[in-house]
Formats: C-alpha cells, structure tokens, sequence
C-alpha cells in the first residue's frame, strides 16, 4: 500500500534525467553568474565586459586553455576522490590532507631516485602519490569501520596533520641545502612529467607554453577506470550498496568495514595524485603549501558533477576555467582582486553545492506546465 | 453553494464529485464520485496502486484535483492544504506516524495548535482537554510519557487523540492495521466504533477484505483509479468484494497436496540469541526442518522470530546453542557467515524487504543480484556481465509477472508487491535447499499474495524446505505442514498443521497456555 506523499515528494515526479543532470546545474551556474554580476556592477565595474575577459581568460587561446586544462587536471582528481568515498556513503573531507602527503611521496621518489630512468622513476612517483595518499585515508578509514569514529571529524583533523609534517619535513629535513626557503632542491629532469606542449611538439605540433602536462592523460584515464569500477565490477557494486543502504549489504553477505576501508583508500590514492601534476609536473621540487584548496573545490566538483566521472570531468572544467579566467581577469581588470574571485567562486558553489536542489521544483513545474498543455491540447 | 444532489433523505457529510488527478502520464483518479454518509465507518478498498492513497491525498488536502469538487456538509469547499482540511474537520492518521518521538504526547499533542508564546499554558489547557477526550472514546494514554518508548499501538493512539484535539469530525485511516498487533487491532476497532457511536465518521483506507467485513457500514472498491462499485457492506462478501479488486476470481484458499517429507535440512539445538541491548531475544530453543516441508512461525510481532531470522542467515551472531545445516554446524565460536551460507543453498526473503532486501536507489536489475553479485553467471573475471544480468532479469520478470516487466527501472518505482516479487524471484530461482522468508506478503495486494503464495507450495513440492515467519496468522495455518508458536522469545508450541485452529493459536500467541 502506498503512503501518503507528503508536499516535498509530490515535487518528486519523475522527470526526465536531463532536467536533474544538465538544466538544473546549468540554471544554478547561471544564478551564481547573475550574483556576481551585480556585485562587479555595484563595484563600478562592466559585468558583461568581466565574463566575456573571464571567458577570454580561460579559452581565449591555447596557451589559456592549457593552464585551465592544468587546473582541470587537479580538480577531476580531488573530484573523483570525493565521488567514490560518497558512493560508500562517506564523505572524506580530507583529500586536501591526502593530496599534500601524495606530493610527499612523489618528490621523496624523485629526491632519491630521480637519477634513474624515466621510465622506471616516473612510474614509481605516480605508484607512491597514490600510496601516500592511500595511506593517509586509510587511517580515518580504518577509525571508521573498526571504532565508529566520523570520518568527516578525523579527515578534517588529518589535514591539519598533514600540514604539520609537511611543514616540518620542509623547514627541517627536505630543505635544499643553503637555502632559506622552504622548499626542496630541484629535481633531476628524468622525474619530471612532459609538459602537454613538449609532447606537442613531439609530434611535430606547435602549441604555446603551459603548465598543462602529461597529467592530464592520466586524469583522463583514471575518470574512465574509476567509471568502470564503480558501475561495472561487482567491487563497485558491493562499494555502492554498502553506501546506500548498509543493512542490505549486511544481508547479502557485503561487509561494510572492508567497503569503507576500499573505498577510502582508492579515494586517498586520487586525491594523492594532485601530486603527480604539482609536484613532478609542474615544480619540479617539493613546496609548502602546493594542494593550494584543491581537495576542498573537489567536494564542490563532485557535488556538482552528481559523482559521476563525466559530470566531474565538465564541474572541474568548469572551476579549471574559474581559476585560470578569474587570474586573467584580476589581471585585466584590477579593480576585480583575486579575493572578488573566490567571492566568485565561492557563489558557484553556494548554488550549485549547497543548494543544487532548491531550483529543482519550479523548474520542474515549468517543465510539467509546458509538457502537459502541448500533450493536451 | 449548496450541491441538490447531497439535499437528500441521507445525511452525507462528505461528497467527492468527478474527482480526476494525473500524475504525468499515470492518471491516479479518474472521474471518481463517492458519497460518505454522516456517522458511519467507510472502507475504501483496492489494490496497490489503485489510487485510494492518491483520493486521501487530496480530501486531507496534500495534493488538488485536477477537476472535480469536494463537498462537506453539502457545501463546496477548496482544500489547499492540511491545515484548510483541519478547518473542515477532516483528520488524518497516517500509516507511518508523523510524531516527535523525543517528546510526551501531551507536547506531540499541541504541537502546530499552541496558543501564545508561554507553552505552560497550553499544555496546561490540552492536559483538561485530553482527558476528557480520553473518558469519552476509552483511549487510554498516559499524557506525559515520551512517545519514542510507545509501542506502536498505542502511537496511533495519539495519533487519533492528535486529530481530536484539533477537532476532526472526519478521521482517514491509512492502513491503520498494517504495523499492529491482534489484539492491537481488536482495540483500535473498539475505538473506531466508539468514535462513530459518538457521531464521528470515519473513512478506513485498507486492502484486508476482513477489516471491511467488520467494521465498515458501507464499501467502495478502486481499481486503476476508478470506483468500480460503492455498496453497503451488508449485501456483499469477501469472495465478491476480492474479486471486483481484481477485476478477475481469485482463489483466497491455498490448494496443498500431502508430501512425503525428506532428510533433515536444518536443525536447530538450544539456541539462545541476545540483541544489541543485550536482551534475551531468543531463548534455549530448538527444531528441525526437513526436505519438502513448510514450518510456520506463528507470532505477534516482536517475540524473537526477527532475531531467530537473521541469526539463521548469518545477519546476527549465535550465543549459545547449534545451528546445523546440512552437514556444517554454526555456534558461537563458529559464526554464520551471510556469503557462504547462501553459497551452500540457504535463501533469505527478509521481513523488511525495503530496508533489508532490495536498494531502493538501484536499478531493478541492480537489486535483483543482491547477495548473488559474485555469482559466475553474473561477474567475469573483473567485470560485472552487464547484458548476461539484465537478460535473466527479463526472464525472471516474466515468469514472476514482475509490472512492469523493466529491469532497468529504478527499485523505488515498483510496487511493494512488485518490489517482493523481485525478492522472491531473486531467492527462490537458486533452487535452495532452505528457504527462509520472512512475512511474505505484508503490504502485498490480493492479487500477488496469491501468486506468492502459489509459488511457495511449488518449491516445497519440489522437495524443498521452506521455513516461513508471518503475523498474518491465516496465512502460516494454510501455508505450513506444521506450526511453531512464538513466544517472548520461546517456543510455546508445536502443532500440526490438521490440528491448529486460529483460536489455539491466539491463545498460545498471546502466552496463556
């Protein structure tokens, strides 16, 4: 027998997947946009003028595309570590954390073996940013499935943790001899991961300089892999019941706490790969503070993208084309600061984060009101 | 305005005109008319799905008609919301009980009516009004104890109090029955009939043609959103109310042929089983099942059968005692593990099939491999057979008379007897050596509980066991060879199937011996 609905599920019709999954991020985007817009114009600044600089900003060429492409990369990776610790039912604010210890591990690789091969040494850097980052996870993980403990508390607490180590490591032990910043000495370039314009070039192509480099294919690759896991092995399977519904997995024999340890373990091992494109990609030595709230956007990235590779992959185009726009833009414009841009940014992800769902039932209605007078008529 | 046609000798308190409402394509209402006499108790019968909920809905005033007219009193009224339909009169007690469980049923009582800033006052002025609502209907609650520690009967209880105090002429029942005891129901019926002796009406939502039979004055019977016949319930019975539901005759008795039992399957030595509350659920009990037969776990709900279940099945641990099946023995040291037994031939339909046996989130065919999903003929090597999956769900759809027959449709978009029979269809197509189910057709309509039915008795007279646990007492004593009693978390009797009789059976249910 079926139960009364209440007002909030009559909205709750069922309307066509592409309302939920493209109209009503793209209305929310829009919102968050109009927002902005008012404030630049209060500001005595052109609204219009700053989005299409802001446009022009992310893919006014291809020098600009390839930095918004490097800022895509570190998003699809924080945003997939988000997406799959959800699908257990988690959310692992830590990918921060995780990130900083995954750059750990690749430049403690690149530090000491980053005289041999290419082919051996660049392959271990990317083994040992997912490790570290794995590692880091599996700790809250572990808390979580054996003693109950929320992962949300002891994640945000390992960021701090991994600040405090890096911090010291830096200052006190990986610092580059003679130095007075905290930061590494270089890396020998076999570590070093091909910028997107080398392999370009490669190939006979000349593109112009960017800090867009070979992580990006791996982005790519680990979107498609993890789409795989999570939909098509039955390890994604038992990951997804365990999240949706735990008592059901208890019944079909699915335990819980080894889930939950998988599932933030590959989650860590994501967000540790931020360090792959910082670390190896770009510097090319260890710094403070490189994850740069790159694990924090991811949570934004994933709630937007609906925690599904290809969404992730437009919501971090998306935040790669903020990031590397709103730079251009301050730059253009200086009236409009780095700081009007979070502002931004942060109403991006007010509207589409926080409250994705509070435009869902009037423009479904609209959509019903359009729909049922032309069936009708 | 004054409607003519409610000016007559009857007395019609509430009238329904005309009453369409679509939902997208489904059209829930179509064109329904029903008039409710003053003071009297009214059923309103049919299947999941028929639109009797949908009709509900837009009386208490959740949902508007898409045409149509609402009469109370023989006045046009606009119901645009609860609280408009409160004002009216028209009270709702919900099949799943909107209250604060933290708080007293005083406080649940007057939430949403207090009267000015200092609460002290009104639940001073609702504890006056309360107790004389109690002596006049017998609803005996106590006041200030926390609705959370209520056990459910005595929840809708406050319920019924809630819609009193707020001065409902009219109660809607949502399938009041669903979640209670026998003797719970005995007592909700003496209310509702002291509710209508004091001149209150009442509309009864329910799919139990029995409830019909007893309490209601008059009938309507829905089918797929229309009203297919509106009676007095004196000139009707079951078998003619059960097949107006349907649309076609159904067999409300079980055809069961003598069978010849086999081996012993399980076989349980004093078990004894403690909750997480470490209370004693289960206590020293022991039984056995063999191939071919049917036990029946009779019961009031709450008397161990949950925890004898999902210890059987390897959701919860074992204390003390032994659980042997087939050749394995399971004790405290040597735990049931979920996985393996239902590897070695041991299904489990769950009692709450929404919580526990499917993912409502999933596709269909995604909830129809849960606990099967490292099979061979489901997974490869790293890969989940995608195509392999969804062709045997087509099939098993088909036989099962699954609607609609899509996989690939969300769980939550079936029917809760459709959502069984995915379950069931899931369970019993391994051919296990046991099958263990678990209230079979609660909240199922009349048309699956057959079909459910029918298949049970199938797979015993395969030569398969089955051990079957349900509060619906008619149906353990037509399903089941033989009969085991529960009772607070013992074994209070064991009869066979030829020599029980609901009455025996009451008794030992209710612990007199």
């Amino acid at each position: 027998m079926a139960t009364l609905l209440d007002k909030t599920q009559q909205s709750n019709r069922s309307s066509p997947k592409w309302i939920t999954h493209i109209v009503v991020p793209l209305f929310n985007l829009f919102v968050a946009l109009m927002i902005a817009g008012i404030v630049i114009y209060f500001n005595g600044d052109d609204p219009i003028e700053a989005l299409l600089l802001l446009i022009k900003g992310a893919f006014g060429n291809d020098e600009f595309i390839g930095f918004t492409l490097y800022y895509t990369t570190n998003f699809i990776f924080t945003g997939l570590a988000v997406s799959i610790a959800f699908h257990c039912g988690l959310f692992n604010i830590g990918g921060e954390g995780q990130a900083y210890i995954g750059g750990l591990g690749v430049g403690l690789v690149a530090i000491y073996l980053g005289h041999l091969s290419p082919f051996f040494v660049i392959p271990l850097c990317i083994l040992a940013a997912v490790i570290f980052g794995a590692s880091w996870a599996l700790i809250p993980a572990y808390l979580q499935a054996k003693r109950g403990s929320h992962i949300v508390i002891t994640t945000i607490m390992f960021n701090f943790l991994a600040a405090a180590v890096m911090t010291y490591l830096m200052v006190e032990v990986l610092i580059e001899p003679g130095q007075q910043a905290p930061q590494s000495r270089e890396f020998n370039n076999n570590s070093w991961l091909p910028f997107m314009h080398e392999i370009f070039n490669f190939f006979g192509i000349q593109i112009s300089v960017s800090s867009l480099n070979f992580s990006f294919i791996i982005a790519i690759i680990s979107s498609l892999l993890i789409w795989l896991f999570i939909w098509r092995t039955h390890w994604g399977y038992e990951i997804r019941t365990t999240g949706a519904n735990q008592k059901a997995a208890i019944y079909a024999g699915i335990s819980p706490s080894k889930n939950i340890i998988l599932a933030m373990v590959i989650s860590g091992g994501l967000a540790g790969m931020v360090g792959i494109n910082e670390i190896i990609g770009v510097h090319h030595r260890l710094i403070l503070d490189f994850p740069a709230g790159f694990g924090f956007v991811g949570i934004a990235v994933a709630l937007m993208g609906r925690n599904h590779p290809l969404g992730i992959f437009f919501a971090a185009l998306l935040f790669g084309a903020l990031y590397q726009g709103g730079a251009e833009l301050s730059f253009d414009i200086p009236n409009i600061t780095r700081d009007t841009m979070v502002f931004i940014q942060g109403l991006v992800i007010l509207f589409s984060g926080a409250m994705e769902f509070v435009f869902k039932p009037y423009i479904e209605n609209i959509y019903f009101f359009i729909k049922n007078n032309l069936l009708r008529s | 305005m004054i409607n003519p046609a409610t000016a007559n000798s009857k007395n019609i308190i509430l009238e329904l005109k005309n009453i369409d409402k679509w939902f997208g394509h489904v059209h829930a209402n179509q064109d329904v008319s029903i008039q409710i006499e003053n003071s009297t108790i009214h059923g309103i019968i049919g299947e999941n799905g028929a639109g009797k909920s949908t009709l509900m809905s837009i009386v208490y005033g959740y949902y508007q008609a898409d045409k149509g007219s609402i009469f109370v009193n023989g006045k046009e009224v606009f119901i645009s919301s609860p609280v408009q339909a409160l004002n009216y009169g028209i009270g709702m007690v919900h099949q799943h009980f909107k209250l604060v469980e933290p708080f007293t049923v005083l406080e649940n009582i007057i939430l949403g009516a207090e009267t000015g800033t200092i609460l002290e006052n009104s639940l001073q002025s609702a504890r006056k009004e309360l107790k004389r609502l109690e002596d006049d209907y017998s609803l005996n609650v106590n006041p200030d104890s926390v609705v959370g520690e209520l056990p459910v009967g005595i929840r809708q209880r406050v319920e019924i109090l809630k819609a009193l105090y707020r001065g409902a002429n009219i109660f809607i029942l949502d399938e009041p029955t669903g979640v209670l005891t026998p003797q719970e129901v005995d007592h909700l019926f003496k209310i509702l009939k002291s509710l209508k002796k004091q001149g209150k009406t009442i509309i009864l939502i329910t799919h139990k043609l029995r409830e019909i039979m007893d309490l209601t004055d008059n009938v309507t019977v829905m089918r797929q959103g229309r009203v297919i016949n509106n009676k007095p319930t004196k000139k009707t019975n079951k078998e003619e109310l059960a097949e107006l539901m349907v649309g076609r005759s159904v067999l409300l008795s079980v055809n069961k042929k003598d069978k010849k039992i086999g081996r012993k399957i399980l076989s349980v030595n004093n078990l004894s089983i403690i909750d997480e509350k470490n209370i004693e659920k289960v206590k020293n009990i022991s039984f056995d099942i063999h191939e071919g037969e049917i036990i029946g776990i009779a019961g009031v709900a709450g008397n161990g059968q949950t925890e004898l279940l999902e210890t059987l099945t390897g959701i919860r641990r074992i204390n003390d005692g032994t659980i042997k099946f087939h050749n394995k023995t399971f004790d405290n040291s040597n735990p049931i593990n979920a996985k393996e037994i239902r590897k070695n031939g041991l299904a489990h339909v769950p009692e709450d099939r929404q919580r526990m046996g499917l993912v409502t989130s999933f596709s269909a065919n995604e909830s129809g491999i849960l606990g099967y999903q490292d099979l061979n003929i489901y997974k490869g090597k790293i890969f989940l057979k995608k195509y392999a999956i969804l062709k045997d769900m087509y099939d098993k759809f088909k036989r099962f008379d699954v609607r609609p027959a899509n996989p690939i449709l969300k769980t939550s978009s079936f029917s809760g007897g459709n959502q069984q029979k995915i379950v069931l269809v899931r369970e019993m197509d391994q051919e296990p050596e046991l099958l263990i189910v678990g209230q079979p057709t609660r909240g199922v309509d009349i048309g699956a509980i057959e079909f459910i039915h029918k298949q049970l008795i199938e797979l015993r007279n395969k030569g398969k066991a089955i051990l079957l646990v349900s509060v619906e007492l008619d149906e353990v004593l037509s399903l089941s060879d033989k009969i085991l009693v529960m009772f607070d978390g013992k074994i209070v009797g064991k009869i066979n199937q030829k020599d029980a009789d609901e009455k025996t059976l009451g008794l030992l249910m209710a612990g007199a011996k």
